[in-house]
């Protein structure tokens, strides 16, 4: 639905965003996270050329953005939607004005306009608040007024930036939802920008974090979940970082996803082996469907290798606190 | 009060007003498209164009820099052009509109200006173009703030229009320098100044109220930075 090839964005010799490539399909919902000033903004302005890339190419739809101008553009807008942290609504118009502006704009009938932003205000449940200006409804009110605007013109692509920003936890939960919803109702494709990993963990299906314009790490949530050593694994799962292990045990994270959540290893582990297991950090959340872990164990005692073997064999990803592996680990003290 | 007073009075208001109302109507008109091109080709405007942004500039500030009494003396020949005679209050109208047409522009400027740039790149983002953004963004979003800055320069005409007398435009201003000042008549001084007082007591509560009206805050009470003491009579 989205394909990006080679995007790139310079400010003079500020580098914005540095050769970005995705393929972002029908139906998916695609979150990008980074700190401010990653370059997520000029990512998902380029996507509508509310900014014009430097280089690079945006297909949306198999129309390639890149190559239009003037009216063209327009009417290639018309067909992405747009949410904004600040929901950005015209405060001079009623919550069913905002949501009429670009049916308006493309040329509809009064009447048509009228019926399609009665549809969009219980699509978005807002029934009853057509009349209510943007200052008389809360937030997570006013978002829901956005994104009944931004679906107005029956979008393909709906671009969220930082759209749950502002909005207080109970809130952003609410739009996640729906916005889950729509994407699951109408198939509606997603690209988000956001820092906020909860949003990613709640709704996205794949995810590419940036850090100074570039893709430091990019693949399915769940995967990336389920690695020990990626930073998205280690923003949902933060582990103790200063805790020093007894001489005579190792520092282990294990992370897990799927049927092994319940499997009892950690019983097991101090059934048949000599073996201290000691839990110091651990959760497990349901991402994308599914019960992914990670949890940080010491293993102390004399068969603490043997324990170590035993849980890699299991299918968990294991690491080691230094870094190595844990075949590593296990070669080097027995020689 | 003699009936003669009283009709003299009465004369002089109705032109002050004719005056007002004519010069602010025009000035509006050609006011706001020069507000809107200052901010348009200005460098966070959608067309940035320096050189006509800053000639722009230029010759509005140096129409503003000329004090009134000057202007309505020295564009006599163009006042002639237009209206076919250089006395009376329509040939008043020239000056008084020539002088407030750059002050609604800076005034129409900064209240474009101070509409949030958020909601032109969400209009930009539906597929707006210019001229919309400018219909249904720029104007209605700027409108309280546009009402005020009316109301700033309607009260300014009628401070004007009291020169208009320097050729023979009539109204208050003039009655109260012929009459009071000319005369030692203190009476028509005291009530030409009372009915200026009201006048522009009376137009700023209108802006008031219209601006508050625009606002569109649902029940919140207007901040008390520009409640007017008889709006706030009004509503006890």
């Amino acid at each position: 639905m989205i394909t990006i090839r080679d995007l790139r964005k310079v400010y003079g010799s500020f580098v914005a965003l540095d050769t970005f490539n995705e393929e972002i399909s029908a139906g998916e919902i695609f979150g990008v996270i980074g700190q401010s000033g990653a370059g997520k903004s000029t990512l998902i302005r380029c996507i509508n050329r509310l900014e014009t890339p430097t280089s690079g190419r945006v297909i949306v739809a198999g129309q390639d953005i890149t190559a239009l101008s003037g009216s063209d553009l327009r009417r290639a807008r018309q067909q992405m939607g747009m949410i904004f942290q600040h929901f950005n609504l015209l405060s001079s118009r009623t919550a069913a004005e905002n949501i009429a502006m670009p049916l308006e704009v493309m040329g509809y009938s009064r009447l048509r306009i009228k019926a399609r932003v009665a549809e969009l205000l219980s699509l978005v449940e807002l029934e009853g608040k057509g009349d209510s200006y943007p200052a008389q409804l809360s937030g997570g009110q006013k978002q829901r007024v956005g994104i009944a605007r931004a679906l107005a013109a029956d979008p393909k692509v709906l671009l969220s930036d930082e759209s749950t920003s502002a909005l207080d936890p109970q809130t952003t939960q609410s739009i996640l939802a729906l916005l889950k919803d729509l994407n699951q109702k109408i198939g509606l494709t997603i690209l988000l920008i956001t820092h906020d990993m909860g949003v990613v963990k709640r709704i996205c299906d794949r995810v590419a974090i940036l850090e100074q314009g570039k893709v430091i790490e990019r693949g399915r949530v769940v995967d990336l979940a389920a690695q020990p050593h990626s930073r998205l694994a280690q923003d949902f799962f933060p582990r103790l970082t200063s805790y020093q292990p007894r001489p005579d045990a190792l520092l282990v994270t294990v992370a897990f996803r799927g049927e092994v959540a319940n499997e009892p290893f950690m019983a097991t582990l101090a059934q048949r082996f000599n073996v201290g297991a000691n839990i110091l950090n651990g959760a497990i959340e349901t991402i994308g469907g599914q019960p992914v872990g990670q949890f940080q164990i010491e293993l102390a005692g004399p068969e603490r290798y043997l324990a170590l073997d035993y849980l890699t064999q299991l299918n968990l990803a294991v690491e080691v606190q230094d870094g190595r592996t844990a075949t590593e680990q296990f070669v080097d003290s027995n020689p | 009060m003699d009936a003669q007073l009283l009709s003299n009075l009465w004369t002089a208001t109705l032109e002050t007003i004719y005056m007002v109302s004519v010069s602010s109507l025009l000035a509006a008109v050609f006011g706001l498209p020069l507000g809107l091109l200052l901010v348009i080709t200005g460098a966070r405007g959608f067309l940035p164009n320096p050189a006509v942004n800053q000639g722009l500039g230029w010759v509005i500030n140096g129409v503003r820099s000329l004090p009134f009494i000057i202007l309505l003396v020295a564009i006599l020949p163009l006042t002639r052009l237009i209206v076919g005679t250089t006395i009376g209050s329509t040939a008043a109208l020239v000056p008084l509109t020539l002088s407030a047409v750059p002050f609604f522009a800076r005034v129409a400027e900064t209240a474009l200006l101070e509409v949030d740039p958020g909601l032109v790149e969400a209009a930009e983002a539906m597929g707006c173009s210019h001229w919309d953004i400018v219909r249904k963004v720029l104007i209605p979003e700027s409108r309280p703030a546009l009402v005020l800055g009316l109301t700033l320069m309607v009260i300014s005409l009628v401070g004007n229009s009291a020169m208009a007398g320097v050729v023979g435009g009539g109204g208050l201003g003039d009655l109260a320098i012929r009459y009071g000042f000319q005369r030692f008549d203190t009476r028509v001084m005291v009530y030409t100044v009372v009915i200026l007082i009201a006048l522009v007591q009376l137009i700023q509560w209108l802006g008031d109220s219209v601006a508050y009206r625009l606002r569109r805050t649902g029940n919140v009470a207007p901040s008390p930075g520009w409640t007017n003491p008889l709006a706030r009579l009004r509503k006890t």
